[in-house]
């Protein structure tokens, strides 16, 4: 539950250029009455200067000068409403040149994905990319917008060209038929973005807003065993808690509790979880997704970057690793180089022992390579300076991915998902 | 009634970052305005390092046109928790010849505070600046990162970020660079109420109700100071008004109101129709006025 007691969604939106993304953003804001009035005063006079006949929601959205310039998103922006029920966490990334990056990155904070369709152009390159990237992260939902539906008459036959389009693509992805939901929206006129269309009589689904409330995304956590990686050690030093030693970090995959037999990673010890403790509460268990601090019955030696799990629950120790990489610096990720692995707030060097292929991200196939270029995804293998401890991505989001970070300009350049 | 601890996930996130920052940094500091989104944040920064205390001092920029109430608020604060407060004045720049004052109908002594920021953090070389922005306050600050890499100069490159995925924060920097770093980036205006009334935090009581002399420009409320340049023909009257966000006296405006307790300022926020910095007088500048702030090294 979210600060108010909402359920709390994390979206992130893909479309390419002039679909209208912008506009439906827009359109859901100022729709559940997320814009303010001088926002909307805002919005109001730029639309004028322009000559625009109608409000451009697009300038809510837009942050940067170069971006109002060119009329075009740049960077990630983060976009926030709630309703009654639901707070709402939109990263809203731009769809031209450099999409996959920022795909990439909106998606691995987002638990649902809003794929734009343009109704007059269908399903595109870019639409491939889009669905490819959802694939590769393992969205929980999506929901594929067709937009302009006022632009093509609101035709049923359309909408079911682009949905069977679609449905190739789903057939070659991990994705079941219930994540994905298609709706026909025209984001300029709010047909079916918030309220129900009289346009496309034949659509008997939810808006999309009803739709995205009714949502039960799977969050970061969808793994079975606890993942405690310890991010810092407390020790106050003080009279009243003089002894106190006390791992803090954030709890992922499960709950754990008070009297757990643990395994510290890479130690091997074991201990017995002592007490729990969220500020001044002690408590019995704490869920997934909790930022707590953790004691132990033993002494024993753990710090930053070790990790606390059940015993008979260890992940795998690896030394060498194979993963999915996608490269999100200009800088080319190369066979020998060395970089900075940083997996969840443990750091290793590992060096690139093999790029074993680079693969189309559109479904297409894969290629042999010697390089990953931005925006390029392709498989490689690591091999690290000091083991650690993974599942897979697909077992465990937060414990499966890493990123890589450049020796020299210290930028983050890569980001790796955990086969 | 079940054991088990069910987390607030925005909550949850911050305290994760707060601790990112202790750990992956030699010397932060946590930028305190008195305000209540850096009072929000000094809470969170108690859950995060609970029992130890907060393992970084808190650093003033004192325009020296606050509010009083917020200087006395603050003071209080740093005692009770047993904080180290830094203040450096925005004065001593003026007095040093380093910024000039600007003059006039919208004299502010906002932008100053960049100069003496920036100095304090050469100063103490500070790593890493830890700030109250939140992602919904403005667009320039929607594509804020929460680890915002800034150069020797403070300068904010927004073309060059680093992307940030997942939980995972890359605080490594060279020397002489520095670090911004936003906890409740993604905390809306109302969440931060919210989460005050739960938490039952205390804040400077001009965020309440009160009566103050005031006069009327460009449609905002300005508080009848004398350090709030005002023409004679801007008559002085007495209102019940309260403050949305508290900064600079020249630089914030206040908002008629009649919410005296925490519930009626929540309520009032819900019902509100105008964005928190709709009253920052120093947004009203032009339609880029925070992102060409940012660039120079503001917060």
């Amino acid at each position: 539950m979210d600060i108010q007691g909402r359920k709390l969604i994390k979206i992130a939106t893909a479309g390419s250029v002039d679909d209208g993304k912008s506009t439906l953003i827009g359109r859901l804001l100022y729709d559940t009455h997320s814009l303010t009035t001088d926002k909307i005063e805002a919005i109001e006079k730029n639309s004028k200067q322009r000559g625009y006949d109608y409000l451009d929601f697009s300038l809510a959205t837009d942050g940067l000068v170069a971006e109002r310039e060119q009329g075009i998103t740049i960077d990630v922006a983060h976009i926030y409403f709630n309703t009654s029920k639901t707070n709402f966490i939109v990263a809203d990334t731009p769809g031209h040149v450099e999409y996959t990056r920022n795909m990439v990155t909106g998606a691995s904070t987002s638990q649902v994905a809003i794929i734009l369709i343009d109704a007059r152009k269908g399903v595109i390159e870019q639409t491939y990319r889009h669905f490819f990237i959802s694939n590769l992260l393992r969205m929980s939902h999506v929901v594929v917008a067709v937009n302009k539906m006022d632009l093509v008459d609101y035709s049923e036959e359309v909408f079911q060209k682009i949905k069977s389009d679609f449905d190739e693509l789903v057939a070659k992805s991990d994705f079941t038929e219930d994540q994905i939901t298609f709706i026909p929206v025209s984001a300029l006129k709010g047909e079916n973005v918030t309220c129900e269309s009289v346009q496309m009589p034949w659509y008997v689904g939810n808006t999309l807003l009803d739709h995205l409330e009714v949502l039960e995304p799977n969050d970061l956590q969808e793994s079975t065993v606890a993942r405690f990686p310890v991010q810092y050690v407390v020790r106050p030093k003080t009279e009243a808690y003089h002894d106190f030693r006390g791992f803090s970090g954030k709890l992922y995959g499960n709950s754990l509790k008070v009297g757990d037999k643990v395994a510290l990673l890479p130690s091997g010890n074991e201990s017995t979880i002592k007490g729990i403790h969220f500020f001044d509460q002690e408590l019995k268990e704490a869920a997934p997704g909790a930022s707590i601090t953790i004691t132990l019955e033993d002494e024993v030696d753990c710090s930053r970057g070790d990790m606390i799990v059940k015993v008979g629950e260890e992940p795998i120790s690896e030394k060498s690793l194979t993963a999915t990489l996608c490269q999100v610096n200009s800088k080319a990720l190369k066979v020998g180089q060395k970089y900075i692995l940083q997996h969840g707030v443990n750091r290793v060097l590992a060096k690139v022992d093999r790029i074993e292929e680079k693969i189309h991200a559109d479904f297409s196939g894969k290629e042999e390579a010697e390089q990953l270029k931005l925006n390029d995804i392709g498989r490689v293998q690591f091999r690290l300076s000091k083991p650690i401890h993974v599942d897979s991505y697909k077992s465990n989001k937060s414990n499966g991915s890493f990123i890589l970070i450049d020796e020299g300009s210290f930028d983050t350049i890569s980001v790796g998902f955990i086969d | 009634m079940s054991n088990l601890f069910i987390p607030n996930p925005k909550e949850a996130e911050s305290i994760h970052i707060l601790r990112e920052v202790a750990a992956q940094f030699e010397r932060p500091v946590l930028l305190f305005s008195g305000g209540k989104d850096s009072i929000t944040l000094v809470r969170l920064a108690q859950k995060a390092f609970f029992p130890a205390k907060i393992p970084f001092p808190l650093l003033h920029v004192d325009t020296g046109h606050n509010f009083p109430e917020t200087i006395e608020f603050r003071d209080k604060l740093v005692e009770e928790l047993g904080l180290e407060l830094i203040v450096r004045n925005v004065q001593d720049a003026i007095d040093q010849g380093k910024v000039r004052e600007e003059r006039g109908r919208y004299a502010s002594r906002n932008s100053l505070q960049t100069t003496t920021l920036l100095d304090a953090i050469e100063e103490f070389k500070f790593d890493a600046c830890i700030g109250g922005a939140r992602r919904d306050e403005e667009k320039a600050r929607a594509k804020e990162r929460v680890f915002s890499v800034r150069d020797d100069f403070g300068q904010w490159d927004e073309k060059n970020q680093r992307p940030e995925l997942f939980d995972m924060l890359n605080g490594k920097i060279h020397l002489g660079q520095n670090v911004r770093v936003f906890p409740i980036s993604n905390w809306t205006e109302l969440d931060v109420w919210e989460y005050i009334r739960t938490e039952n935090i205390e804040i400077p009581s001009i965020y309440f109700a009160h009566k103050r002399d005031v006069f009327f420009r460009d449609g905002l409320i300005w508080t009848a100071n004398e350090h709030v340049y005002r023409e004679e023909h801007e008559e002085v009257v007495e209102k019940w008004v309260r403050f949305r966000t508290v900064g600079d006296m020249t630089c914030t405006a206040a908002v008629l109101s009649e919410a005296v307790s925490l519930d009626d300022v929540v309520a009032e926020i819900r019902e509100s129709t105008i964005s928190e910095r709709g009253a920052r007088i120093d947004d009203k500048r032009s339609e880029a006025a925070m992102e060409t702030r940012k660039k120079v090294g503001y917060f």
